[in-house]
């Protein structure tokens, strides 16, 4: 018999009580874990779907974002545009980097018997390949009027190269269908129709300019060079344009996804400092209650530090069964909770299939919040093991 | 055991309790000699101080002036460890309650002292001896205190005293909580060991259960009449 096993029958002469408070620490553990292990899996998942993007600068027409109405107010967006003589302008600015005018516009889309709307990109035929992966068929010549379309918009109408689209009423056949590109931040050709810019304007025939203006910058030293010098060519006076760049993008976006992460292990740290109060509340009582139990102890001999250690095995039991539960748990509900999470942010997509939702550092949560568990029961038990200890032997036995 | 050894001296001991209404003295410039293997029954009315003084060679407490030394120590110059250490080594505590630990059975409330001396448990030749000794029954040894009558909760409560093999037990109204032939049988049980060698020091305010000391004082007010 030890102080150990001594504990661990203290714990079960109340059942329901040692009960409780390890629940309280499992739900804690679970909760720390699993909501880290969704923070996660979120951000993994965010990280492979931007990731391909790679550095590019987008210039927008500064109104798009900014004077008339509210950010992303459509009236605003669509009026906005880049006049060719300002994307010739960004392209000396741009320094020998590829620089991509792009025009968009919404069409109406008929593929037999169906139909709906799409979003159309007008690109130069010569920038179609060094920006977009074709998955079939063959990339638009000059002058061509078929055009490309996204693997959703592919797979909606059931398209391949060959078949024939209408779009706005005038035929056109489908040259190839377009691999998966992701959430971008400039082309988002995925649920769309991509023909050459003069097919473009033929069809929008009241569309002067373009949407937005890429710049590949394939030296991402150089990136902020290529911002300053487009910056300098264009806003000299007033704001035209606006300027980002991905790996901006990217950080603020990781900035969001790492705040999310805080608030949602913060949620979890607050469930297990009330199973710390809840551990804390049943020492105190079981100290209370066995005052005259530590003052026989103290009396035929048990030091202060042993008395002390009794109480913290107790609360380490709790801690240690809670935390067990709990991580276990959390490994199941984790992955669920993840798999929940990653369905919901990939509706429609293919990214959520490759996806992992167990890397070494949702296994590395799971053990922090066991670690922290176990913390936190030690901690609770910490003053009510110190009061047990410091009481003088006739006070406890006095009761 | 040598018998003139003297194993407890109090020395002009006082112990006061301040209290907010006024201090409290228990003891008053108490001077006391104890020999090894005495048998010493301490008698008086309740307040009279008899227990402070049990407390104060049980080293449970300590005096507030005087020197008081047991087995050549002054304990007030002692540790809390300290003093935990001797009373675990050398002396060995019976109460009118039994002060069992209700969640061990009755060889583990006997071991128990044991465990906090070795650090490690399991009863011993000498432990099993003891156990016999006393007069419990071996079917009687995975009971739980709750389960034994009093008289028999009272020698387990002995046996414990004695398995660390201590030079003094001490006694707090042993029989207080039994019936007279229950208490009569257990008080043969201390005089028994007293003639095996240990110091008894015994509080108690039955005259028939202090015909069982070979040597009595009266206490009245805090001092030795």
């Amino acid at each position: 018999m030890t102080f150990f096993s001594f504990a661990l029958r203290n714990l079960r002469r109340h059942p329901a009580r040692s009960l409780l408070s390890t629940l309280g620490i499992i739900i804690g553990v679970f909760a720390i874990a699993s909501l880290g292990v969704m923070g996660n899996s979120i951000n993994l998942l965010a990280a492979g779907l931007i990731a391909d993007v790679g550095d590019t600068v987008v210039i927008t027409p500064h109104t798009a974002l900014g004077d008339v109405g509210i950010v992303g107010d459509p009236r605003t967006v669509v009026a906005a545009t880049i006049p060719e003589t300002d994307v010739e302008r960004i392209r000396r600015a741009a320094g020998g980097y590829l620089t991509v005018p792009v025009v968009e516009g919404a069409a109406e889309l008929t593929a037999g018997n169906e139909g709906g709307y799409a979003l159309v990109i007008g690109l130069d035929y010569a920038d179609i390949p060094p920006l977009l992966e074709l998955s079939e068929g063959n990339y638009l010549r000059p002058g061509s009027r078929s055009c490309l379309v996204g693997v959703y918009l592919a797979r909606e109408y059931d398209l391949r190269s060959g078949s024939r689209i209408g779009i706005d009423g005038e035929t056109a056949p489908v040259a190839g269908v377009l691999e998966e590109r992701g959430f971008a931040f400039d082309i988002n050709p995925d649920y769309a129709v991509v023909v050459t810019k003069e097919r473009f304007f033929e069809m929008f025939p009241e569309k002067a300019g373009y949407n937005y203006v890429v710049i590949r910058v394939t030296d991402p030293e150089a990136i902020e060079g290529v911002k300053a010098s487009v910056e300098n060519l264009m806003n000299r006076r007033d704001d035209i344009v606006d300027i980002v760049d991905s790996r901006e993008i990217l950080r603020q976006v990781n900035e969001i996804y790492a705040t999310m992460g805080r608030f949602l292990l913060g949620i979890g740290a607050i469930s297990l400092v009330i199973a710390g109060v809840s551990i804390l509340n049943v020492m105190i009582i079981s100290v209370t209650e066995r005052i005259r139990e530590i003052g026989v102890m103290r009396s035929i001999g048990a030091l202060r530090r042993e008395i002390m250690l009794l109480f913290l095995y107790e609360a380490l039991i709790l801690g240690l069964a809670g935390s067990l539960i709990g991580g276990a748990f959390s490994f199941i509900g984790g992955y669920f909770i993840s798999v929940a999470a990653l369905q919901v942010f990939t509706a429609g997509t293919t990214f959520g299939e490759g996806a992992t939702v167990f890397d070494s550092l949702s296994i590395a949560y799971i053990l922090f919040a066991m670690g922290f568990g176990v913390t936190t029961s030690m901690a609770a038990g910490l003053y009510p093991a110190w009061q047990a200890s410091r009481m003088t032997p006739i006070e406890a036995l006095r009761g | 055991m040598n018998e003139q050894e003297i194993i407890i001296r109090f020395t002009d001991v006082s112990k006061i309790y301040p209290l907010p209404a006024g201090d409290v003295v228990a003891l008053d410039h108490v001077s006391l000699d104890i020999r090894a293997g005495e048998f010493l029954a301490i008698m008086g009315p309740s307040g009279s101080g008899k227990s402070t003084l049990l407390n104060l060679i049980g080293c449970l407490d300590t005096p507030t002036s005087g020197e008081l030394y047991i087995k050549g120590k002054e304990i007030g110059s002692l540790s809390d460890d300290e003093l935990t250490r001797l009373r675990r080594d050398h002396i060995g505590f019976i109460f009118q309650q039994f002060n069992l630990i209700p969640l061990l059975n009755v060889l583990e409330n006997v071991e128990f002292p044991h465990l906090l001396k070795e650090r490690r448990g399991g009863c011993t030749d000498a432990c099993m001896e003891i156990l016999r000794a006393v007069g419990l029954e071996d079917e009687l040894l995975t009971h739980t205190p709750a389960e034994l009558s009093g008289g028999q909760q009272q020698r387990v409560a002995i046996a414990r005293a004695l398995v660390n093999d201590p030079e003094i037990l001490l006694a707090d109204e042993p029989t207080g909580n039994l019936d007279t032939k229950t208490g009569t049988g257990i008080m043969e049980l201390l005089a028994t060991m007293n003639r095996r060698g240990k110091t008894i020091i015994m509080v108690t305010h039955d005259p028939r259960i202090a015909e069982y000391a070979r040597r009595r004082i009266q206490i009245v007010d805090g001092r030795i009449v």
